[in-house]
């Protein structure tokens, strides 16, 4: 077994939690990792208030009339989920925990390229967030999560300055974070760690590093133009002026479009991991899983346009449009099947975090086909703004991000505290959440196709029996979120102590203690072989009559 | 479908099948999809799983031509899903010309609608079967949209632009109306319903309806109060101002040289801010009309300027500025602009 | 070998060198590139309002043009010279510092502060003229709205009144205005962080902090000056020049 022939660092009492004690040797706190674990308290605490919100959404929805909340909060609800769980759980989830975490160890460098400026973007994310959280119990907004003008400038009567300017805020710290990756891998690779040696979450978190830096800005002055606009009373936006409020929903979703590849290409960075590390084999096409990372970030940016299809944009541009998002649409299959390709004669284990992975690729697969009925032209005509564009985006962000987030988590929780997660309950709770996630959406795709419309308080009474279904998952769903809650705090007191290695893995970051000590290893690594190396090269097997190109281990 | 629980919406449309058609090509390939790599990942999970603790599979490696197989194979198929769907959307946003015309103004909460013979609706939009009906929409406020499921038609309705949609009715019955871009407070609230009538009994309820003039034939009241007959002429003839006879779907040269086909947007746009598109040989001497008109007074004008005996297409400008002596036309003001409410923090 | 060790050695010993680098070196490369990237950043922020500006001057040709030509063309040309002399004085200050003449050097970061603040100072005078005009759009100012003078035929000439060429409207002339004081007030905000900036590193300069060894932080802001620089070398002409013609017979 090759993994056990590692050597590994004597075991030693002293790691990054316990090197330095006390409030303030968290605050200011320079360690990538413990920055991370300052980034999992705090998405973790927006994760369940996004989630209350949630709750309330569907308890509305089980009957046609609206009879448990106003109308105008309702709005307000589905508002404020959107926004917090996008701007400050999604986006942030995946690269300000398990990023911060693993970028420097998978690396095998000390910290990242800037410490003190990963350091301010937590603070400048709390910043946002806690001017958000003011924005809402202030009174709250109602103008949806797109903003859309000029019912955003002129209309509402919420607080949409104040909501604005946490996002505005906030974006500087998701910059800063891809910034700080973008240079760290440039800069601070362990000698031996060549670009193609990187593990594919890298590949897939400097990819979305690109999408952060790239569109984040153009959200960042968008908001700032709407907020100045809403107080100047006048503005770009504003029609009275000859302005074009189209024009906001352009500068919106170049960002926003981007923004659902930052919530699920470092999802699929983890699924790469778990998928090769679960079944002991390497990537099948680990290029062509890395490259279609790169190339979902650059045909990202080209396909915004496909939200505006109905909105009076000229068919030409719409045709475009709709022929880029089929084109993004394949990069994605093409990890799909790779990853399948990969379990072909393979050893698979049944751990929680591969039963995520296991989930993640059914659930990513409908997610993205549904997409398909989005970027169709004629299809999209009817669809649009209906709960079939509701569910499809929950395919996508919870199907797909969440699942690999918790995927994640559960895989490099012994690395990151030291203790194992009780196995039983996570497979149980994978099982319940998968399970409660299917019943909740599944529903919304046919009352999206019967043509229910999104945002809506109260409904025809022919949809109800989509909404109970939907209502009655949510709180399968809700309740396995609260499983895992539970039993990772409580794994952290009691959980059974982690090895270095628990599940003999040949990733840099197996290659420490765990947890890790402040400086990540004692010396810097020197590394000598592919990623995912289980057995040696020479063994390398091809498949069938097809692979007469030997692609890697090179 | 006469399942207990309808999966499919009502079809009521000539135009509904053909997107019915998509969603079940589409429907078909995403199932095939899902159940081939769902089948493909159970099966290797059970047949693959790791039997012993220290077992280590072989490495396996890439193929390019397998890849390239996944690679051309999906994108040819979402390309067959692009030109099918593409061509059906032409359909859609193209109004065939012989369509009948209906005004709609969207506002918070309500869709206001009015037909070219007059009659005026609210959340109500009545319409012969298999006659085919072209939608002129805009809004006084916010983005809107105008959504029938049944007919598979959706547009939004934005505030300065005229947006339009068309449909053909295929059978009887009472159809859902949407608005299905989130607009505020009762967005929810913002629906209607469509009624599709045989053409008799549409002929009826359009008699039994006439308690107001035409959208034309107040367009034309409105031609008078608001001077614009003093340059147009009576009959959009011309004079100090150009020919309005024939004018849309008419290409007009422009003073600088360039050139624009008169629509409803252009004709809106003159009327609002005449300064913006001067025809060639005439002088920025017509008022603006800012806040003077609504929108629902635009669409009558427009419909009167449509309703002019036109097609002559004669030269314009070469109608001699006959001095009338009549006073400058002044706009009237009209208190049907909306008050802007402000915008509270 | 022996040398390059010794020579790691060494640079370890160097006081600027963080923790986390293996050398200056790796230390130096990952702050350029660190602000190569942040200034990607910066284009696409600024891109946004591009795309506003390019939008509707191309709708409203007429409009943005008698608005532009109400702008003062010669305090323009006045900052861009100021701007462009700071960047050469920015440049020298970058190559006194990496050979290491400190006397020099802190000579051209006070020249480089001297006139970016220069160019603030012109910045204020131009707003404050566009406020007499009561050019600031809306409601910003709430006791001030948007109400300039419209310049007539036969008008005594008043150097606040805006001559409307043909076509134009008072309101889409507010719309310049307002991506005016957008675009220049964000380039403002640049320049005013800018100036903190180099004010931090003159008195890093004057304690002797920098050396041929450890200059990045020179050569960093040096890059973010210049980009804040260029974006005003797009914003001149784009603002003040661009359809002059039209005003004057051309």
């Amino acid at each position: 077994m090759k993994a056990e022939e590692f050597e590994l660092p004597p075991p030693s009492r002293v790691n990054y939690l316990n090197a330095t004690y006390g409030l303030k040797s968290w605050l200011l706190t320079k360690d990538h990792k413990r920055i991370a674990l300052l980034y999992l308290g705090s998405i973790t605490f927006f994760f369940f208030i996004g989630g209350l919100y949630a709750l309330m959404i569907r308890l509305e929805l089980l009957t046609p009339q609206g009879d448990f909340l106003q109308s105008t909060t309702y709005n307000k609800v589905f508002t404020q989920h959107g926004i917090i769980m996008i701007f400050f759980f999604l986006i942030p989830s995946i690269p300000a925990t398990l990023g911060n975490f693993l970028v420097p160890m998978m690396i095998g460098a000390k910290d990242l390229a800037f410490p003190r400026i990963n350091l301010l973007s937590w603070y400048i994310y709390l910043i946002g967030g806690v001017i958000t959280i003011y924005a809402l119990l202030a009174g709250g907004v109602d103008t949806g999560w797109t903003f859309y003008t000029p019912f955003s400038t002129t209309f509402s009567n919420s607080y949409v300055v104040a909501t604005g300017l946490g996002i505005f805020i906030n974006g500087f710290s998701s910059i800063l974070t891809g910034l700080n990756f973008i240079v760290t891998i440039h800069t601070m690779r362990a000698p031996g760690m060549t670009w193609f040696r990187m593990p594919l979450f890298l590949w897939s978190i400097y990819a979305t590093s690109l999408v952060m830096i790239l569109g984040t800005p153009v959200i960042a002055i968008t908001i700032l133009l709407l907020a100045f606009e809403r107080v100047s009373r006048v503005g770009i936006f504003d029609p009275a002026l000859g302005g074009d409020p189209i024009l906001f929903q352009h500068l919106f979703w170049f960002y926003s479009h981007p923004a659902v590849y930052i919530m699920v290409l470092p999802s699929m960075g983890v699924v790469s991991e778990l998928i090769a590390n679960f079944s002991r084999k390497n990537i099948f096409g680990y290029r062509f899983v890395a490259f279609s990372s790169l190339a979902i970030a650059v045909f990202g940016f080209l396909v915004w346009g496909h939200h505006l299809f109905v909105t009076s944009q000229s068919v030409y541009a719409g045709m475009i449009f709709s022929f880029l998002s089929f084109a993004v649409a394949i990069p994605s299959a093409i990890k799909v099947f790779n990853w399948t390709a990969t379990l072909y004669k393979s050893s698979i284990s049944y751990d929680t975090p591969m039963l995520y992975a296991l989930g993640f690729i059914g659930l990513f697969t409908v997610g993205g086909m549904t997409g398909l009925f989005l970027a169709a032209l004629a299809l999209d005509v009817h669809l649009s703004d209906t709960y079939f564009v509701v569910a499809h985006f929950h395919y996508i962000m919870v199907g797909g991000a969440l699942m690999g987030y918790l995927g994640g988590l559960h895989y490099w929780w012994p690395k990151i505290t030291g203790r194992m997660y009780p196995e039983g309950w996570g497979r149980f709770s994978a099982l319940v959440i998968f399970v409660g996630f299917n019943l909740t959406f599944l529903p919304q795709f046919v009352a999206g196709f019967l043509g229910m419309p999104r945002r809506y308080h109260a409904y025809p009474p022919e949809f109800q029996v989509f909404n109970v279904l939907s209502s009655a998952g949510a709180s399968i769903l809700g309740l396995g979120m609260l499983i895992p809650a539970i039993y990772f705090v409580w794994s952290m007191r009691y959980g059974k102590v982690a090895e270095s290695n628990p599940w003999h893995l040949p990733g840099l970051e197996w290659r420490t203690q765990s947890p890790p000590i402040t400086e990540n290893f004692d010396v810097t690594p020197v590394v000598t072989w592919e990623a995912y190396e289980f057995a040696p090269p020479e063994e390398t097997e091809i498949i069938g009559k097809f692979g007469s190109e030997l692609e890697q281990p090179a | 479908m006469q399942s207990w629980i309808p999966l499919v919406p009502d079809s009521a449309s000539t135009l509904s099948w053909k997107v019915d058609a998509i969603y079940f090509y589409l429907s078909g390939i995403t199932l095939f999809f899902t159940l081939l790599i769902s089948g493909i990942l159970i099966f290797f999970v059970i047949r693959y799983r790791r039997r012993s603790p220290y077992e280590i599979p072989r490495p396996i490696a890439g193929s390019h031509k397998l890849e390239t197989l996944w690679t051309v194979i999906p994108f040819l198929i979402s390309m067959t899903i692009f030109g099918w769907a593409s061509s059906v959307y032409f359909q859609q946003y193209h109004p065939p010309d012989n369509a009948v015309e209906v005004y709609v103004v969207g506002k918070q909460w309500m869709w206001k609608i009015q037909h070219s013979t007059g009659q005026r609706e609210i959340n109500e939009l009545h319409v012969p079967v298999g006659r085919k009906i072209k939608l002129i929409m805009t809004t006084e406020d916010v983005i809107h949209d105008f959504f029938v499921p049944a007919f598979r038609m959706k547009a939004d309705v934005v505030p300065g632009k005229y947006t339009t949609q068309w449909f053909e009715a295929t059978k009887t019955g009472t159809f859902h109306l949407f608005c299905a871009e989130y607009c505020g407070m009762n967005h929810s609230g913002m629906i209607g319903s469509v009624i599709v009538m045989e053409p008799r009994e549409f002929d009826n309820w359009l008699s039994g309806n006439i308690n107001s003039a035409s959208p034309a034939a107040a367009g034309q009241q409105l031609y008078q109060t608001l001077g614009c007959v003093s340059c147009h002429g009576a009959n959009g003839e011309g004079g100090r101002g150009p020919t309005l006879a024939g004018l849309v779907g008419r290409k007009t040269p422009l003073v600088g040289g360039q050139e624009v086909v008169a629509d409803e947007a252009y004709i809106r746009e003159s009327i609002l801010n005449p300064q913006a598109k001067l025809v060639e040989g005439f002088g920025p001497i017509m008022p603006t009309f800012q806040g003077q008109v609504s929108e629902d007074q635009l669409l009558q004008l427009l419909a009167f300027i449509k309703s002019l005996p036109g097609g002559s297409s004669q030269p314009q400008g070469t109608a001699s500025p006959a001095a009338s002596g009549s006073a400058a036309p002044r706009p009237v003001a009209s208190p049907a602009q909306p008050n802007r409410p402000a915008a509270g923090q | 070998m022996i040398q390059s060790h010794a020579t790691a050695e060494e640079i370890h010993g160097h006081p600027a060198l963080q923790h986390h680098f293996e050398n200056m070196e790796q230390q130096r490369e990952a702050g350029t590139l660190g602000m190569w990237v942040f200034l990607v950043t910066e284009i696409m922020f600024f891109g946004g309002m591009f795309l506003a500006y390019t939008l509707y001057r191309s709708t409203y040709p007429q409009a943005f043009a008698s608005a532009s030509n109400h702008l003062d063309i010669t305090l323009g040309t006045l900052n861009t010279g100021v701007l462009i002399l700071s960047s050469l004085t920015m440049a020298l200050a970058v190559y006194f510092t990496q050979v290491g003449k400190r006397q020099p050097q802190i000579l051209c970061l006070v020249l480089t502060l001297i006139l970016g603040l220069t160019f603030l100072g012109v910045k204020a005078f131009e707003y404050y003229d566009k406020y007499e005009s009561a050019l600031i759009p809306g409601h910003l100012i709430p006791s001030h709205p948007f109400d300039p003078h419209v310049h007539h035929e036969g008008d005594p000439p008043n150097p606040h009144a805006i001559e409307l060429l043909p076509g134009a409207t008072l309101r889409q002339v507010e719309l310049f205005y307002w991506i005016y004081f957008a675009m220049t007030g964000m380039h403002a905000l640049h320049m005013i962080i800018g100036a903190g900036l180099l004010t931090f590193l003159l008195i890093y300069s004057l304690k002797g902090r920098f050396d041929p060894e450890y200059h990045s932080p020179v050569e960093i802001i040096g890059l973010y000056w210049h980009f804040v620089d260029i974006v005003w070398i797009f914003l001149f002409p784009l603002l003040y020049l661009l359809g002059r013609h039209f005003g004057h017979g051309g």
